[in-house]
């Protein structure tokens, strides 16, 4: 099952490095990953996407909470949370396709943001699911590129990941 | 005060109450070196033969004394060199600070001269590191890395440290008070868990204690002796935790795992409730996990929560030093007065001593060539059981965890997590530096001792009197056991052929070498070995062991505890 592990980190050269490298030195593996400040700035805000059973899952955040740099940690995935992800998809777009695919991007609530005489790159934000459900509905043939941000979330209502 | 770094980090360590650091000399760390010619005042430093030397010497002296050992090196293949020693620490949770000079902060990352990313090459085997970019940020940083290696679960720090850091100016005051917003350990042990527990412990009728490194480095044994004694049970130690609770008390069973006693495994399979206590459940102690202990309950004590649960599923985690845990649960028995039904306990104990009664560390003593379970056993005697003993990895190592007893932590000093080749004779000069008068005994095979035996002139120049005893059966003992036992008996280069003459060659270090080839006369020359006469003397006993001898009992790999091969 996939799991959203977000936290705080240190704002400093070597605190992403010390959290990837567990992940790889212990063999769990990291689905999409996103770093960047938070408006407090000695602190980076990380987010992760990995999967694995509970107890792996549970062993994750113990190893993480053992990092010296990673001020605090919470699988968001335990509990009620709202979570977003966005995508940049370029399509080749000609002929009856340029209609399609404005189409299929008002149906995901996707924008077209960028135009050629051949291409559209659509923009999508949502769960990882529906992101990938869009790249479902698009026959492959057309798709020239895809970028995703990687997942990021916060724990709904009152709770927060704070100091 | 203004001070440059390199005057800073040898006055800190002062102010640190730092006596001993071991290290080698090189460019990026001359100025420290300097420093320390000009500044030091009771700080000694031991120049040491190869990096890897410096951090094993720490590393024995961290583990004989409790204190953190400390090691100094310059930048590039110096601290290339300083990783397996890290490494060792690290699986240990030995508390180590190791300072490693770096080039000037304008030549990183421009491949300098003897330039390496330090940081990242030990990222993943120390408790957490640092490079000092600032010399504002060095004194902080240095109380940091103390702080950080001695705490919680201990382990070893590297403070990387660039040359113009070094020399930069800056004042300078010992900062007696750190605290890291993302490190706060866990100091006490939650109550209810430790009622709950205890419930648990008075109810199981097959009850088993369990105890590791943890109960040694946490200064725990006195506490774990008393709640054994309290509540009868049969105790057993790992590798590590030797020395935590006497060899000598009824009680104990002896070590557990792959080469652990027959009593000891049978007790833990054959347990309803396993009582783990600084111990982390580690392969050659568990066997095949699907098939250990099947009708144990587990209850857990560590200082570290990622230990709770990794390998084996705990009913009651309790997480906190445990010290502090053991004396609450002591306190709570002595006041409730409760203790586990005794026709139960009994029952327990005259299945266990039945077990015992096999008697499975018995060999043959009979024939021409000298056992090396018997050359250890000797040494026991003459050094009464009470010498501090370091030892390499293999079988030799083996053979002194089954056939020293230890009556007292931190006797036993051993690499158990890494099994470092190369561990015994560094170490053993950090454990005589800490305790000039003690007797410190090096127990090594002639495959290990070659991997540091640059070291004999280290001896020489600082007068460690230490006491190697060699046991030389030409293999690569635990190698070639493996492949007689899994691989056909093809011995593929586990055979140590032209070893060099040690008798010679301890001799030619200024050292005093005996051969002892000769069971009959054996006894007498380790006496010699040990007497007055060379209180003073290194001594390097080379013992020409039965080629053929294995280490029993054994679990073959994938098996159970209770799947032993004993003889």
């Amino acid at each position: 099952m996939k799991h959203i592990i977000s936290m705080l980190i240190e704002n400093e050269s070597g605190a992403l490095s010390r959290v990837s490298g567990l992940f790889s030195a212990r063999g769990y593996n990291i689905h999409a990953l996103t770093v960047a400040p938070t408006n407090d700035e000695t602190l980076s805000r990380l987010t992760l996407v990995t999967s694995g059973t509970n107890q792996q899952v549970e062993q994750i955040v113990k190893h993480l909470n053992r990092l010296i740099d990673v001020v605090k940690v919470v699988d968001i995935t335990e509990g009620e949370h709202i979570e977003r992800e966005l995508m940049l998809v370029k399509l080749k777009a000609t002929g009856v396709m340029r209609e399609e695919i404005k189409r299929l991007a008002d149906i995901f609530r996707g924008t077209i943001v960028d135009v050629t005489s051949t291409i559209y790159t659509v923009q999508l934000v949502g769960e990882i699911q529906k992101l990938d459900a869009f790249i479902d509905a698009i026959d492959d043939a057309l798709i020239v590129e895809i970028v995703r941000s990687g997942a990021v979330g916060l724990m709904r209502g009152e709770k927060s990941l704070h100091l | 005060m203004e001070l440059t770094g390199a005057q800073i980090l040898i006055h800190y360590l002062e102010d640190e109450g730092v006596e001993l650091i071991w290290g080698y000399p090189g460019g990026a760390a001359l100025p420290i070196y300097d420093a320390l010619d000009t500044d030091a005042k009771k700080l000694k430093h031991v120049l040491v033969r190869h990096e890897q030397a410096a951090v094993h010497a720490a590393d024995g002296f961290a583990r004989s004394t409790g204190l953190p050992g400390v090691a100094l090196v310059t930048s590039g293949p110096g601290a290339t060199n300083t990783v397996t020693g890290i490494a060792t620490a690290y699986m240990d949770s030995i508390p180590m600070v190791v300072i490693t000079g770096q080039v000037a902060t304008a030549m990183i990352g421009l491949d300098a001269f003897q330039e390496i990313d330090t940081v990242g090459i030990t990222r993943p085997i120390v408790k957490h590191n640092f490079l000092v970019k600032d010399v504002k940020d060095l004194a902080i940083t240095l109380k940091k890395a103390f702080y950080i290696a001695t705490t919680g679960r201990p382990g070893p720090v590297v403070v990387d440290l660039p040359k113009d850091v070094q020399n930069a100016l800056c004042d300078y005051q010992y900062p007696k008070e750190v605290s890291l917003r993302s490190y706060q350990p866990i100091v006490k042990g939650h109550s209810g868990q430790i009622k709950k527990a205890l419930d648990m412990m008075l109810a199981a009728k097959q009850p088993i204690i369990y105890t590791g490194g943890g109960v040694v480095l946490g200064g725990a044994s006195a506490d774990l002796t008393e709640l054994a004694h309290q509540l009868g049970f049969p105790v057993t130690n790992t590798l590590m935790g030797l020395g935590g609770f006497p060899a000598s008390d009824k009680q104990f069973v002896g070590m557990l795992g792959m080469h652990g006693t027959y009593e000891a495994n049978l007790s833990m399979h054959n347990s309803d409730l396993i009582i783990a206590i600084g111990a982390r459940f580690d392969d050659r102690v568990t066997g095949n996990l699907e098939k250990f202990c099947p009708d144990a309950k587990v209850i857990h004590i560590d200082i570290d929560p990622a230990s709770i649960s990794k390998n084996v599923a705990v009913d009651i985690p309790i997480v906190g030093p445990v010290k502090q845990v053991l004396a609450e649960m002591n306190q709570l028995l002595k006041k409730t007065g409760i203790k586990m039904d005794d026709e139960v306990l009994q029952a327990w104990w005259s299945q266990i001593e039945a077990w015992r009664a096999t008697d499975c560390l018995r060999y043959d003593q009979l024939g021409h060539k000298i056992k090396p379970q018997a050359a250890v056993e000797a040494v026991w005697r003459i050094t009464e059981g009470d010498a501090y003993v370091t030892s390499d990895v293999g079988q030799h190592q083996m053979f002194t965890a089954q056939y020293y007893p230890f009556d007292k932590p931190r006797r036993w000093i051993n690499s158990g997590g890494l099994g470092t080749m190369g561990f015994g004779l560094p170490a053993a000069m950090g454990v005589q530096a800490a305790f000039p008068e003690e007797t410190v005994v090096c127990v090594t095979g002639e495959g290990s001792i070659q991997m540091n035996i640059q070291e004999l002139s280290t001896c020489l120049q600082y007068g460690l009197p230490i006491k190697v005893l060699c046991l030389n059966n030409g293999f690569l003992g635990m190698v070639r056991q493996w492949q007689e036992f899994f691989y056909d008996r093809r011995y593929s280069m586990s055979y140590m052929d032209s070893l060099p003459d040690f008798v010679k060659l301890v001799e030619a270090y200024g050292h005093v070498g005996i051969r002892i080839d000769n069971p009959e006369t054996m006894e007498q020359q380790l006496e010699e070995a040990f007497s007055e006469k060379y209180k003073n003397r290194f001594v390097f006993i080379d013992v020409i062991t039965d080629q053929q001898e294995n280490v029993y009992p054994m679990i073959p790999a994938g098996a159970g505890l209770d799947e032993m091969i004993l003889v």
